[in-house]
């Protein structure tokens, strides 16, 4: 009795410790609002790209994307009595990658519809940034491509009679798959081609990835393990088709794998937290969109891959959690 | 190697392209009911693709010997009976309780395997496990099979190579989907999820979206096709 008396008052005298769970090292630099912002930085080239590229149905996209991503934050968030977090800009973010993964010729509404998607179901109903299970912007796209399959199928992308050049002639991937002929490296690398608004210039990718990977707001695994895969399964397809004029490099720069591997797939929530498990994801995401791209029905495969993936996050973590200096340490039941 | 090829196919498309909880939509019931933890949801994936394998197997023999018009068991015990006709015995209206049977039967070994060496799982799994015998997947995989078998030209019908495929791979299509599913749901227990979408609510949404991330497998099968043909 006496004891447990005197253990009271000991720990009545010792000063307050407060018990928090991680992490514990604070830094005012380390904020949500910062890495977005390193994204949309980051985002720039492509904006500008694809702004030069497709002019007015970019800039239409891009603004009206934006827009109503953060609209549905703004009235999510409200229906569910929160404060609106729209300051943190990650909806400005899903709207970008939204915007600048859908066809510029793409109408209004599949803008608005992808945007409440991306933001409601892919974000919202989980409980907002942080909890989602998928990457909002891909859920967005994904939904509108079932929802409008003719505005958002291989040959929506074309308007022959449209005044940008771009929009004109067949994206590079559905020329190949229908027609059989191979767009120049060249132009894919800078890219005056069609596509969706920000697949299209290789280069615009790169620096922007870049970018995210020198300031660490992206982990360099994921699109190092994408690119691997790809590249990988690329050059054994052109083994096994010798002569083929679509070589691995065009598989590498063509379509949304780079938009994909750097923007996409990097999204720190949907993806694992482990750098082997980041590494798996990225392999997984590579290797998926090779097997869509080669026997799929759809031309591009990125944004399947990386919804493929992302289901499979929670089992990646599960099984890639790294062990302690000095382990094996043993499990408590 | 024409054999070798199909299976393939058969093997990649029931598990992959027309995964059956998530391209059919069907044995939702286990799918929500057990995908809580990754572990129980394992052990119903291993029962079903076990139930699933017994019972294509068994339904495949059934309906090729017995219940197809003009199986050759059915025509010469018929014959026995009645000689010197030319009516073609068909006992095709027995199919579904035929299979019923057999999947319960399957159902009940299971049952007592696993009440036997697993006690914890049969214990977790509760009214479950002989719901696998309502378990709308497997019978499925039997009308699949017996679509294949009495439905087609003689030529094309399956044989017993192709059945036992399409239920094991079946089988591990469906284990793929709650294995992913329960992985989501563990993760989901620390999320803020609205209140009205709990539990049942935001299970629905998450298969919806899995959904959604499958239907990119669209026709995968005919470009393996080309390939291997």
């Amino acid at each position: 009795m006496a004891e447990a008396e005197a253990k009271k008052t000991e720990s009545q005298s010792r000063p307050a410790l407060e018990v928090a769970p991680g992490p514990h090292v604070h830094h005012g630099a380390l904020t949500t609002r910062r890495m977005m912002l390193d994204v949309i930085i980051a985002l720039a080239p492509v904006l500008l790209v694809s702004v030069a590229v497709f002019r007015l149905y970019a800039l239409k996209q891009i603004v009206l994307c934006v827009a109503c991503c953060v609209a549905a934050e703004a009235v999510f968030d409200l229906m569910r009595h929160r404060r609106p977090k729209i300051d943190n800009l990650s909806a400005v973010v899903t709207g970008l990658i939204l915007a600048l993964s859908l066809p510029g010729t793409a109408p209004w509404y599949v803008a608005v519809v992808g945007s409440a998607a991306g933001i409601g179901l892919g974000k919202v109903v989980f409980g907002g940034l942080g909890h989602n299970i998928f990457n909002p912007a891909m859920v967005g796209r994904a939904f509108v491509m079932i929802c409008f399959a003719s505005a958002m199928g291989a040959t929506a992308y074309q308007d022959e009679t449209s005044a940008v050049h771009a929009v004109t002639q067949a994206t590079p991937l559905t020329q190949l798959e229908q027609t059989g002929e191979t767009t120049e490296l060249w132009r894919l690398f800078v890219g005056n081609t069609n596509g969706s608004l920000g697949e299209t210039s290789a280069l615009a990718c790169l620096l922007g990835g870049l970018y995210l990977l020198i300031r660490r707001s992206a982990a360099w695994q994921i699109p190092a393990g994408v690119l691997l895969a790809t590249g990988a399964l690329a050059v054994v397809q052109n083994a096994m088709n010798p002569g083929a004029d679509w070589t691995a490099a065009h598989h590498l720069l063509g379509g949304a794998l780079l938009f994909g591997a750097f923007y996409i797939a990097t999204d720190p929530v949907s993806s694992p937290l482990t750098p082997m498990g980041r590494f798996i994801f990225g392999l997984g995401i590579g290797a998926l969109v090779m097997l869509l791209r080669v026997f799929g029905g759809y031309p591009e495969g990125v944004m399947f891959a990386v919804l493929l993936m992302n289901s499979v996050t929670p089992l990646i973590n599960r099984w890639t959690i790294p062990r302690p200096v000095g382990g094996p340490v043993e499990r408590k039941t | 190697m024409e054999l070798l090829g199909e299976v393939i196919l058969i093997a990649i498309s029931a598990a992959l392209i027309n995964n059956f909880v998530l391209h059919y939509f069907v044995g939702i019931c286990p799918f929500l009911g057990v995908s809580r933890r990754v572990d129980m949801a394992f052990g119903m994936g291993f029962a079903v693709t076990f139930v699933i394998s017994v019972a294509g197997l068994l339904s495949w023999t059934f309906t090729t010997y017995i219940l197809r018009p003009g199986a050759p068991l059915t025509t010469w015990v018929y014959r026995l009976a009645v000689p010197d006709t030319e009516v073609v015995p068909d006992l095709s209206i027995l199919n579904y309780i035929v299979f019923i049977f057999v999947i319960a039967s399957a159902v009940q070994l299971v049952e007592m395997y696993v009440r036997k060496f697993f006690p914890k799982l049969y214990k977790s799994f509760g009214v479950f496990l002989p719901l696998i015998t309502t378990n709308c997947a497997i019978l499925f995989a039997c009308l699949e099979i017996l679509r294949n078998v009495s439905g087609v030209p003689r030529a094309e019908a399956w044989g017993v190579v192709e059945a036992l495929t399409l239920s094991v791979f079946a089988g591990l299509g469906f284990m793929l989907a709650i294995v992913i599913m329960a992985g989501i749901r563990e993760e989901l227990d620390s999320c803020d999820v609205p209140a009205p979408l709990r539990g049942a609510g935001i299970t629905l949404i998450v298969a919806g979206l899995l959904a959604l991330a499958f239907a990119g497998f669209t026709r995968v099968d005919q470009g393996l096709a080309n390939l291997i043909r």
